[in-house]
Protein backbone atom coordinates (compact mmCIF):
# COMPACT_ATOMS: atom_id res chain seq x y z
CA UNK A 1 0.00 0.00 0.00
CA UNK A 2 1.08 3.35 -0.53
CA UNK A 3 0.33 6.39 -2.70
CA UNK A 4 1.34 4.23 -5.46
CA UNK A 5 -2.03 2.36 -5.82
CA UNK A 6 -3.41 5.89 -6.51
CA UNK A 7 -2.24 5.75 -9.75
CA UNK A 8 -3.94 2.24 -10.61
CA UNK A 9 -7.08 2.14 -12.33
CA UNK A 10 -10.48 3.67 -11.01
CA UNK A 11 -8.46 6.43 -9.35
CA UNK A 12 -8.43 9.75 -10.18
CA UNK A 13 -6.12 12.55 -8.88
CA UNK A 14 -6.71 16.38 -8.85
CA UNK A 15 -6.50 19.37 -7.14
CA UNK A 16 -9.78 20.09 -4.43
CA UNK A 17 -10.24 23.25 -6.28
CA UNK A 18 -10.91 21.26 -9.62
CA UNK A 19 -12.92 19.25 -8.13
CA UNK A 20 -15.74 21.98 -6.89
CA UNK A 21 -15.58 23.92 -9.74
CA UNK A 22 -16.43 20.37 -11.90
CA UNK A 23 -19.02 19.50 -9.43
CA UNK A 24 -20.53 23.71 -9.56
CA UNK A 25 -20.43 24.59 -12.77
CA UNK A 26 -22.23 21.21 -13.66
CA UNK A 27 -25.30 21.84 -11.03
CA UNK A 28 -25.84 25.91 -11.65
CA UNK A 29 -29.72 25.57 -10.64
CA UNK A 30 -31.05 28.98 -12.24
CA UNK A 31 -33.76 31.00 -10.72
CA UNK A 32 -36.45 32.11 -13.82
CA UNK A 33 -36.42 35.67 -13.73
CA UNK A 34 -39.34 35.28 -16.03
CA UNK A 35 -41.09 38.95 -16.68
CA UNK A 36 -41.78 38.83 -20.60
CA UNK A 37 -41.71 37.23 -23.72
CA UNK A 38 -38.14 36.00 -23.47
CA UNK A 39 -39.43 33.45 -21.06
CA UNK A 40 -41.33 31.75 -23.01
CA UNK A 41 -37.90 30.80 -24.97
CA UNK A 42 -36.66 30.18 -21.32
CA UNK A 43 -39.28 27.82 -21.31
CA UNK A 44 -38.50 25.89 -24.34
CA UNK A 45 -34.93 25.88 -23.75
CA UNK A 46 -36.40 23.45 -20.74
CA UNK A 47 -37.93 21.56 -23.14
CA UNK A 48 -37.21 18.25 -24.29
CA UNK A 49 -36.42 19.96 -27.85
CA UNK A 50 -33.31 21.72 -26.49
CA UNK A 51 -33.42 20.01 -23.15
CA UNK A 52 -31.21 22.89 -20.63
CA UNK A 53 -30.63 19.44 -18.46
CA UNK A 54 -28.02 18.36 -20.60
CA UNK A 55 -25.96 20.92 -18.77
CA UNK A 56 -27.29 20.23 -15.32
CA UNK A 57 -29.70 23.72 -15.21
CA UNK A 58 -32.85 21.38 -15.10
CA UNK A 59 -34.26 22.48 -11.80
CA UNK A 60 -35.68 25.29 -12.29
CA UNK A 61 -37.71 26.25 -9.01
CA UNK A 62 -39.49 29.55 -8.23
CA UNK A 63 -37.34 30.36 -4.70
CA UNK A 64 -34.62 31.94 -4.86
CA UNK A 65 -32.93 30.27 -1.46
CA UNK A 66 -31.31 27.51 -3.90
CA UNK A 67 -29.96 29.03 -7.02
CA UNK A 68 -27.12 29.66 -8.49
CA UNK A 69 -27.46 31.78 -12.04
CA UNK A 70 -30.44 34.02 -11.69
CA UNK A 71 -31.75 34.43 -15.87
CA UNK A 72 -33.40 37.56 -16.38
CA UNK A 73 -35.51 36.76 -19.30
CA UNK A 74 -37.76 40.52 -19.90
CA UNK A 75 -37.96 43.89 -20.09
CA UNK A 76 -37.40 45.28 -16.01
CA UNK A 77 -38.88 48.43 -15.88
CA UNK A 78 -37.85 51.09 -12.57
CA UNK A 79 -40.91 49.45 -10.74
CA UNK A 80 -39.76 45.91 -11.11
CA UNK A 81 -35.84 46.47 -10.48
CA UNK A 82 -36.51 46.60 -6.68
CA UNK A 83 -38.15 43.25 -7.01
CA UNK A 84 -35.48 41.41 -8.96
CA UNK A 85 -32.70 43.38 -6.64
CA UNK A 86 -34.34 42.21 -3.43
CA UNK A 87 -34.65 38.61 -5.05
CA UNK A 88 -31.02 38.53 -6.36
CA UNK A 89 -29.77 39.57 -3.08
CA UNK A 90 -32.24 36.11 -1.81
CA UNK A 91 -29.35 34.01 -3.56
CA UNK A 92 -27.05 32.59 -1.86
CA UNK A 93 -23.32 33.39 -2.86
CA UNK A 94 -21.91 32.31 -5.13
CA UNK A 95 -24.28 33.43 -7.88
CA UNK A 96 -24.18 34.43 -11.24
CA UNK A 97 -27.12 36.44 -13.34
CA UNK A 98 -27.68 36.06 -17.13
CA UNK A 99 -29.18 39.00 -18.47
CA UNK A 100 -31.17 37.59 -21.56
CA UNK A 101 -32.33 39.32 -24.60
CA UNK A 102 -32.74 43.03 -26.35
CA UNK A 103 -34.90 44.33 -23.25
CA UNK A 104 -32.97 43.31 -20.04
CA UNK A 105 -29.09 44.09 -21.57
CA UNK A 106 -30.31 47.77 -22.62
CA UNK A 107 -34.01 48.23 -22.62
CA UNK A 108 -34.23 46.69 -26.03
CA UNK A 109 -37.11 48.74 -27.64
CA UNK A 110 -38.12 50.18 -24.72
CA UNK A 111 -36.78 53.77 -25.40
CA UNK A 112 -39.24 55.07 -22.71
CA UNK A 113 -39.06 56.70 -19.33
CA UNK A 114 -40.52 53.71 -17.16
CA UNK A 115 -37.87 50.89 -18.58
CA UNK A 116 -34.28 50.25 -17.04
CA UNK A 117 -31.97 50.74 -19.68
CA UNK A 118 -29.69 47.33 -19.07
CA UNK A 119 -30.26 45.92 -15.71
CA UNK A 120 -26.60 46.14 -15.23
CA UNK A 121 -27.34 49.67 -13.02
CA UNK A 122 -28.28 47.36 -10.69
CA UNK A 123 -26.94 44.09 -10.60
CA UNK A 124 -23.79 42.70 -11.60
CA UNK A 125 -24.08 41.09 -15.05
CA UNK A 126 -21.49 38.14 -15.86
CA UNK A 127 -23.07 37.24 -19.42
CA UNK A 128 -25.21 39.45 -21.73
CA UNK A 129 -27.14 37.51 -24.55
CA UNK A 130 -28.27 39.52 -27.84
CA UNK A 131 -31.52 38.58 -29.23
CA UNK A 132 -35.24 39.41 -29.11
CA UNK A 133 -35.93 37.18 -27.74
CA UNK A 134 -32.62 35.02 -28.04
CA UNK A 135 -33.49 31.48 -29.47
CA UNK A 136 -32.77 28.78 -26.50
CA UNK A 137 -29.07 27.85 -28.81
CA UNK A 138 -28.26 31.60 -27.73
CA UNK A 139 -29.26 31.02 -23.93
CA UNK A 140 -27.46 27.83 -23.87
CA UNK A 141 -24.24 29.20 -25.45
CA UNK A 142 -24.77 31.82 -22.64
CA UNK A 143 -25.11 28.61 -19.93
CA UNK A 144 -22.09 27.10 -21.88
CA UNK A 145 -19.71 30.13 -21.62
CA UNK A 146 -21.11 30.95 -17.88
CA UNK A 147 -19.59 27.42 -16.86
CA UNK A 148 -16.31 28.22 -18.54
CA UNK A 149 -16.41 30.91 -16.43
CA UNK A 150 -17.23 29.19 -13.07
CA UNK A 151 -14.56 26.82 -13.92
CA UNK A 152 -11.65 29.93 -14.40
CA UNK A 153 -13.00 31.64 -11.24
CA UNK A 154 -12.72 28.54 -8.84
CA UNK A 155 -9.34 27.91 -10.02
CA UNK A 156 -7.88 30.95 -9.02
CA UNK A 157 -8.43 33.50 -12.03
CA UNK A 158 -8.46 36.49 -9.89
CA UNK A 159 -9.51 38.50 -12.64
CA UNK A 160 -12.35 35.86 -14.01
CA UNK A 161 -15.19 37.01 -11.49
CA UNK A 162 -15.70 40.83 -13.37
CA UNK A 163 -15.73 39.37 -16.69
CA UNK A 164 -18.50 40.08 -18.79
CA UNK A 165 -19.08 37.65 -21.21
CA UNK A 166 -20.86 38.62 -24.56
CA UNK A 167 -23.31 36.20 -26.45
CA UNK A 168 -23.86 37.60 -30.30
CA UNK A 169 -27.05 36.84 -31.75
CA UNK A 170 -27.59 33.50 -33.11
CA UNK A 171 -27.76 32.76 -36.81
CA UNK A 172 -30.23 29.97 -37.80
CA UNK B 1 -79.11 55.65 -34.66
CA UNK B 2 -76.73 58.09 -33.34
CA UNK B 3 -79.65 60.99 -34.09
CA UNK B 4 -81.74 59.77 -31.75
CA UNK B 5 -79.05 60.21 -28.80
CA UNK B 6 -77.90 63.48 -29.69
CA UNK B 7 -81.78 64.49 -29.63
CA UNK B 8 -82.19 63.27 -26.60
CA UNK B 9 -79.63 64.54 -25.14
CA UNK B 10 -80.28 67.57 -26.18
CA UNK B 11 -83.82 67.41 -25.08
CA UNK B 12 -82.74 67.04 -21.20
CA UNK B 13 -79.83 69.06 -21.34
CA UNK B 14 -79.19 71.79 -23.83
CA UNK B 15 -77.02 73.93 -22.06
CA UNK B 16 -74.36 71.33 -21.76
CA UNK B 17 -73.51 70.48 -25.40
CA UNK B 18 -70.92 72.78 -26.87
CA UNK B 19 -70.73 71.08 -30.48
CA UNK B 20 -70.98 67.16 -31.84
CA UNK B 21 -69.45 65.60 -34.49
CA UNK B 22 -69.51 62.39 -36.05
CA UNK B 23 -66.88 59.80 -37.99
CA UNK B 24 -68.15 56.32 -39.61
CA UNK B 25 -71.14 56.00 -37.46
CA UNK B 26 -69.09 56.97 -34.33
CA UNK B 27 -71.09 59.99 -32.36
CA UNK B 28 -68.66 62.30 -30.60
CA UNK B 29 -70.25 65.24 -27.91
CA UNK B 30 -68.21 68.12 -26.75
CA UNK B 31 -69.50 68.72 -23.30
CA UNK B 32 -68.82 71.52 -20.97
CA UNK B 33 -66.69 71.05 -18.20
CA UNK B 34 -68.84 72.01 -15.33
CA UNK B 35 -71.69 70.59 -17.17
CA UNK B 36 -70.40 67.24 -17.26
CA UNK B 37 -72.37 65.79 -14.22
CA UNK B 38 -75.52 67.01 -15.49
CA UNK B 39 -74.54 65.02 -18.93
CA UNK B 40 -73.71 62.50 -17.35
CA UNK B 41 -76.24 62.00 -15.00
CA UNK B 42 -78.74 62.11 -18.08
CA UNK B 43 -76.54 59.92 -20.15
CA UNK B 44 -77.04 57.06 -17.44
CA UNK B 45 -80.82 57.51 -15.91
CA UNK B 46 -82.91 58.31 -19.10
CA UNK B 47 -84.75 55.22 -20.08
CA UNK B 48 -84.28 56.18 -24.24
CA UNK B 49 -80.32 56.94 -23.55
CA UNK B 50 -79.65 54.29 -20.51
CA UNK B 51 -75.33 54.45 -20.81
CA UNK B 52 -74.98 52.36 -17.94
CA UNK B 53 -71.46 51.31 -18.88
CA UNK B 54 -68.00 53.24 -18.67
CA UNK B 55 -65.54 51.64 -21.87
CA UNK B 56 -62.96 54.15 -21.09
CA UNK B 57 -61.50 57.51 -20.03
CA UNK B 58 -58.57 58.70 -20.59
CA UNK B 59 -57.58 62.32 -21.79
CA UNK B 60 -55.52 63.94 -24.79
CA UNK B 61 -52.95 66.81 -24.57
CA UNK B 62 -53.07 69.24 -27.14
CA UNK B 63 -50.02 71.01 -25.57
CA UNK B 64 -52.09 74.44 -26.55
CA UNK B 65 -52.66 77.94 -24.64
CA UNK B 66 -56.53 77.17 -23.87
CA UNK B 67 -58.28 74.11 -23.16
CA UNK B 68 -55.06 72.32 -22.95
CA UNK B 69 -56.61 68.64 -21.89
CA UNK B 70 -59.27 66.78 -23.62
CA UNK B 71 -60.94 64.31 -20.84
CA UNK B 72 -62.57 61.31 -23.52
CA UNK B 73 -65.18 59.21 -21.71
CA UNK B 74 -66.49 56.13 -23.80
CA UNK B 75 -70.00 54.93 -22.72
CA UNK B 76 -71.72 52.16 -24.10
CA UNK B 77 -75.85 50.90 -23.84
CA UNK B 78 -76.13 47.25 -22.68
CA UNK B 79 -79.97 48.04 -23.31
CA UNK B 80 -79.85 49.68 -26.85
CA UNK B 81 -76.35 48.39 -27.73
CA UNK B 82 -74.57 51.41 -28.67
CA UNK B 83 -71.74 53.75 -28.21
CA UNK B 84 -71.65 57.35 -27.44
CA UNK B 85 -68.11 59.21 -26.71
CA UNK B 86 -67.36 62.73 -24.75
CA UNK B 87 -65.18 65.12 -25.37
CA UNK B 88 -64.49 67.50 -22.06
CA UNK B 89 -61.92 70.47 -23.05
CA UNK B 90 -60.74 71.81 -19.61
CA UNK B 91 -57.97 74.52 -18.92
CA UNK B 92 -54.32 73.55 -17.83
CA UNK B 93 -53.45 75.39 -14.39
CA UNK B 94 -54.74 73.00 -12.54
CA UNK B 95 -56.66 70.64 -14.58
CA UNK B 96 -59.90 69.85 -13.05
CA UNK B 97 -62.79 67.88 -13.96
CA UNK B 98 -65.40 66.39 -11.84
CA UNK B 99 -65.13 62.85 -11.15
CA UNK B 100 -68.19 60.55 -12.38
CA UNK B 101 -67.12 57.41 -10.20
CA UNK B 102 -70.08 58.19 -8.05
CA UNK B 103 -72.31 57.24 -11.46
CA UNK B 104 -70.01 54.54 -12.89
CA UNK B 105 -67.85 53.10 -10.21
CA UNK B 106 -65.73 51.35 -12.90
CA UNK B 107 -64.65 55.16 -13.65
CA UNK B 108 -62.43 54.65 -10.54
CA UNK B 109 -59.47 53.27 -11.92
CA UNK B 110 -59.79 55.00 -14.97
CA UNK B 111 -60.00 58.04 -13.28
CA UNK B 112 -56.72 57.22 -11.18
CA UNK B 113 -55.03 56.32 -14.66
CA UNK B 114 -55.91 59.70 -16.30
CA UNK B 115 -54.69 61.16 -13.00
CA UNK B 116 -51.56 59.93 -12.97
CA UNK B 117 -50.66 59.70 -16.82
CA UNK B 118 -51.55 64.01 -17.07
CA UNK B 119 -52.21 65.43 -13.81
CA UNK B 120 -56.00 66.20 -14.26
CA UNK B 121 -57.10 65.96 -10.87
CA UNK B 122 -60.93 64.61 -10.76
CA UNK B 123 -62.94 66.42 -8.36
CA UNK B 124 -64.96 64.01 -5.95
CA UNK B 125 -62.79 60.70 -6.23
CA UNK B 126 -63.31 58.92 -3.51
CA UNK B 127 -59.24 57.82 -3.82
CA UNK B 128 -57.23 59.89 -6.20
CA UNK B 129 -54.25 58.30 -6.17
CA UNK B 130 -50.89 57.13 -8.90
CA UNK B 131 -51.85 54.26 -10.55
CA UNK B 132 -48.87 53.09 -12.14
CA UNK B 133 -46.16 55.17 -11.32
CA UNK B 134 -44.50 55.45 -7.67
CA UNK B 135 -46.27 57.37 -5.37
CA UNK B 136 -43.62 59.74 -4.98
CA UNK B 137 -43.24 60.43 -8.21
CA UNK B 138 -43.79 64.28 -9.23
CA UNK B 139 -44.45 64.70 -12.86
CA UNK B 140 -46.84 63.13 -15.39
CA UNK B 141 -45.25 60.91 -18.51
CA UNK B 142 -47.90 61.12 -20.55
CA UNK B 143 -47.95 65.38 -20.79
CA UNK B 144 -46.51 66.51 -24.11
CA UNK B 145 -43.87 68.38 -22.30
CA UNK B 146 -42.49 65.32 -20.49
CA UNK B 147 -38.84 63.72 -22.08
CA UNK B 148 -39.90 60.52 -23.62
CA UNK B 149 -36.83 59.16 -21.46
CA UNK B 150 -37.92 60.76 -18.92
CA UNK B 151 -36.17 62.69 -16.12
CA UNK B 152 -32.52 61.45 -14.70
CA UNK B 153 -32.85 60.43 -11.12
CA UNK B 154 -36.77 61.01 -10.69
CA UNK B 155 -37.49 57.39 -10.60
CA UNK B 156 -34.95 55.41 -7.91
CA UNK B 157 -33.25 52.46 -8.75
CA UNK B 158 -31.59 49.75 -5.67
CA UNK B 159 -28.41 50.59 -5.04
CA UNK B 160 -25.50 48.86 -7.19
Amino acid sequence: MGIDNLQGDGFLTTTLDQAIAWARKNSLWPMPMGISCCAIEMMATASPRFDISRFGSEVMRFTPRQCDVMIVAGTVTYKMSTVVRKIYDQMPEPKWVISMGACASSGGMFRSYSVVQGIDQFIPVDVFVAGCPPRPEALLHALIELQKKVQREQTGDKTARNEKIFIPESVS
Amino acid sequence: MTQAVLDRLTELCPAAIAGTSEFRGELTIIIHAPALLTACRALQSDPALAMDMVIDITAVDRYRAEQRFDVVYHLYSLKHKRYVRLRVPVDADPPAVDSVTGLWPAANWHERETFDMFGITFTGHPDLRRMYMPEEFEHHPLRKDFPTMGIPDSLPLPRR
